[in-house]
C-alpha cells in the first residue's frame, strides 16, 4: 500500500500558510489517485491548532512540537521532518515550497536515502504512477517527471492549487525529534515600507523597466518624478513591485536609479517569477530572459513607446503605446478620485 | 581573527540571452546544440564566489576553492573570464552541467570532490554556492552537499554574512514577503547558499587571471570523469510553453483614454 505524506510547518501565529493549504489539496488528490493511505505531518511550536484547522482532510496526523521547532532553522527543521517521514512510513512526501522547507527538505532526502524535486507546479497520477511537473532553465521549459526511488519528496510552488479548507478535531500522534543546533534565530528584518516589495498576496504585479531612468523627450532624466509616479501607483493599488534585471543592474553600477529598487524586486531570468492575477509592465524591454518574470501572471498589460517590444508582443494581452510617465500620472489621478 | 577554508560550488549555464530549446537525447532530455551554446558561470554561483573572495581577503590565511562539475572544454572557456575576477583554486570534475541531471547525483559528485581536497580543514570550512541555479533551479544541491559532508548549520537565500570577533557568523537569509531572517551561527563549518549578496561583479584583473590560470589549466587537464550513477529519474516530456497571446496594440490614443481603460481593468 502506498502512502502519501503531506508535510507542512506552522507560521508564527500557529496557522498553516496558504501555500501549505494549497499543497494539502494536491497531496490529498494524489493519495486518492494512487489509492493509497494519506498522512499529514506538521512541524511547529504547537501544531494542534493547525491540525484542527484541516482535520477533515482524512489524513492521520503526526506532529513534532516544541519551541525549537517554532523557528525556521535548518538543523531543527531537518531533524523534525526526518522524524515525521520515518514515523509515517510514507513513500511520497508532498510539501509546500516555502523558504523554510526549501531550505530543509533536500537535506531530509539525503537522510532518508530518498530523492527530492523542488518548486514543482503539479503532482498527479498517470497510468497508476505519481508524476510531477516543474519548470527548467528559469521557467523557460516545462517537464513532467517521475522517479523510482522512495521516499520521493516533492515541494509545490504557491498558486498552483485551490487552498484546502475543512476544520475539525484532529488526533495528532506526537513524534520526537532532536533540537540540537549551533544557530540562533535573532529576528526578522523587514523593508521599511511594505508596498515596496514583491508581495505574493497582492492581486497585481507592477513591473518597472529601465525606461523610467532613461532620458525623456526633453533630453533629461526624471528619476524623482518616476519615483513619485511609481509610489503613487503602489499607494493606490497595493500592488507588488517588480523590476527588470536591467534596472537592478544599473543600481549595481552606481548610476542614478529608482532609489527603492533592490535585487529583491528583480523578476525574470535571475529574479523571481511571482504569481499574480494581473500584471502591468511599464518601460520594459527585452526578450525571453525578462519575459519569464511574468510567465505566471494571468492577465498582462504593458505600456511602452515601442509597438514591437519583445516584452509585450505575443506575451501581453494589451500593449499601450505611449509615454508611461504621462499615462501613469493620469492613472494615479483617476485612482485617487 | 578567524581563518576560513571556503569551498564554492558552482557550474556553468547557457548564456541567459540564448534561445533554449529542449531535445530528446540518448540519455534523456537535453538542450538543442548544448555544446555550441555560449556558457557563463551560473549567476548565483558567481555571487557566492565574489563573496567568498571578499571574505578571504578580510580574513588572513583563508583560502578559496571553486568546485565545479561540467564539461571541461566549456569550463576552460568560462574560466578564461572568471579567473580574472578573484583569486581561487579550481577543483574540476568533468561531467554534464545539464539542468536535467539529478540534483541528488550532482550533490554526491560535488561532495566527493570536496572530500578529496588536500589541506581542507573541515572545522574551518564554509561551503558556499548559489541558492538556485539558472539551469535546474532546484535550490537543493547545496543542502545535500552539506548533509553529505556532515554540516548541519545551513542557510539559504543569503544576502549578507558578518563574521564576529569570536568567529561567529551572522547571516541574513531571504524569507517570504521581501524580508530577511537574521540568525547567528556560533562558528564554521556551515553551508551558505547565496542569493545576490551585496557585492558587484569585480572588474577584470589580468594579474589575478594569470595567477589563477597557472593552477586552473592543470586542474582542468587532470579532471576526472564524473560517475553520475544510475538515477531513477525519468522524464515523460520536456517542452517549451506554446502559448502565444494575441496582443491588442493600442496606439495613437490620448493618454487620458489609455489611463481610463487601465483603471477600469484594475478595478474589474
Amino acid at each position: 500500500m502506498r502512502k502519501v505524506l503531506f508535510l507542512a510547518h506552522t507560521e508564527a501565529d500557529g496557522t498553516l500558510s496558504r501555500n501549505a493549504l494549497e499543497t494539502l489539496t494536491a497531496a490529498k488528490a494524489l493519495a486518492e489517485g494512487l489509492g493509497g493511505e494519506f498522512a499529514a505531518g506538521l512541524v511547529g511550536a504547537d501544531v494542534q491548532a493547525a491540525a484542527d484547522s484541516v482535520a477533515s482532510c482524512g489524513a492521520s496526523f503526526y506532529g513534532v512540537s516544541g519551541e525549537a521547532f517554532g523557528q525556521s532553522r535548518y538543523a531543527t527543521d531537518v531533524n523534525a521532518c526526518e522524524a515525521l517521514v520515518k514515523a509515517s512510513g510514507a513513500d511520497i512526501v508532498v510539501a509546500p515550497a516555502t523558504m523554510r522547507f526549501s531550505r530543509a527538505l533536500p537535506g531530509v532526502a539525503v537522510r532518508v536515502d530518498g530523492r527530492v524535486d523542488t518548486h514543482c507546479t503539479g503532482v498527479s497520477v498517470k497510468d497508476g504512477k505519481a508524476v510531477a511537473e516543474r519548470w527548467f532553465y528559469r521557467q523557460r521549459m516545462k517537464g513532467e517527471l517521475s522517479r523510482d526511488e522512495r521516499p520521493w519528496i516533492v515541494t509545490l510552488s504557491p498558486g498552483c492549487y485551490e487552498a484546502f479548507s475543512g476544520s475539525g478535531q484532529a488526533d495528532v500522534q506526537a513524534v520526537e525529534a532532536e533540537s540540537v543546533t549551533r544557530s540562533t534565530v535573532t529576528g526578522i528584518k523587514a523593508p521599511d515600507v511594505d508596498e515596496q516589495t514583491i508581495r505574493p498576496d497582492a492581486e497585481m504585479l507592477f513591473v518597472t523597466g529601465a525606461g523610467w531612468t532613461k532620458k525623456q523627450g526633453d533630453g533629461e532624466i526624471h528619476v524623482q518624478r518616476a519615483e513619485g509616479v511609481i509610489k503613487g501607483f503602489l499607494d493606490s493599488t497595493k500592488a507588488s513591485l517588480g523590476s527588470s534585471k536591467s534596472l537592478v543592474d544599473i543600481s549595481g553600477e552606481g548610476q542614478a536609479v529608482i532609489s527603492f529598487l533592490t535585487h529583491l524586486h528583480q523578476v525574470g531570468q535571475t529574479g523571481s517569477t511571482p504569481r499574480h492575477t494581473k500584471g502591468l509592465a511599464t518601460c520594459c524591454h527585452g526578450e525571453e530572459p525578462h519575459v519569464v518574470g511574468w510567465r505566471f501572471i494571468q492577465e498582462r498589460r504593458a505600456i511602452n513607446k515601442d509597438a514591437s517590444c519583445g516584452w509585450a508582443q505575443g506575451k501581453a494581452d494589451v500593449l499601450y503605446v505611449g509615454d508611461a510617465f504621462e499615462i501613469m500620472e493620469k492613472v494615479n489621478e483617476l485612482l485617487r478620485d | 581573527m578567524s581563518e576560513f577554508h571556503i569551498v564554492v560550488c558552482g557550474s556553468i549555464v547557457p548564456d541567459p540571452l540564448q534561445t533554449l530549446e529542449p531535445v530528446q537525447g540518448a540519455d534523456g532530455p537535453a538542450l538543442k546544440n548544448e555544446m555550441m551554446l555560449p556558457a557563463v558561470l551560473d549567476p548565483w554561483a558567481g555571487h557566492a564566489l565574489f563573496e567568498a573572495a571578499e571574505l578571504a581577503k578580510k580574513h588572513e590565511g583563508s583560502k578559496v576553492w571553486l568546485v565545479t562539475l561540467g564539461p571541461k572544454a566549456k569550463l576552460q572557456q568560462v574560466m578564461m573570464n572568471v579567473a580574472q575576477k578573484v583569486p581561487f583554486e579550481l577543483v574540476c570534475v568533468d561531467g554534464p552541467a545539464s539542468g536535467f541531471d539529478d540534483s541528488f547525483e550532482v550533490a554526491r559528485v560535488l561532495s566527493g570532490a570536496i572530500e578529496g581536497i588536500a589541506g581542507l580543514e573541515k572545522e574551518k570550512m564554509l561551503v558556499f554556492g548559489g541558492w538556485q541555479s539558472a539551469s535546474r533551479g532546484s535550490g537543493a544541491v547545496m543542502q545535500m552537499v552539506g548533509e553529505r559532508l556532515g554540516v548541519t548549520e545551513q542557510f539559504q537565500g543569503v544576502d549578507k554574512l558578518v563574521v564576529g570577533d569570536d568567529g561567529s557568523l551572522e547571516v541574513l537569509e531571504r524569507v517570504e514577503g521581501g524580508a530577511w531572517q537574521t540568525a547567528v551561527c556560533d562558528s564554521a563549518p556551515a553551508v551558505l547558499g547565496w542569493a545576490t549578496g551585496e557585492l558587484p561583479e569585480p572588474p577584470n584583473n589580468p594579474q589575478v587571471g594569470m595567477q589563477n590560470m597557472r593552477l586552473i589549466m592543470p586542474a582542468l587537464q587532470q579532471a576526472k570523469a564524473a560517475d553520475m550513477g544510475a538515477s531513477g529519474l525519468s522524464f515523460g516530456s520536456v517542452e517549451l510553453p506554446q502559448q502565444r497571446r494575441e496582443t491588442r496594440v493600442v496606439k495613437d490614443v490620448p493618454a487620458e483614454d489609455i489611463a481610463r481603460e487601465i483603471v477600469e481593468w484594475i478595478r474589474s
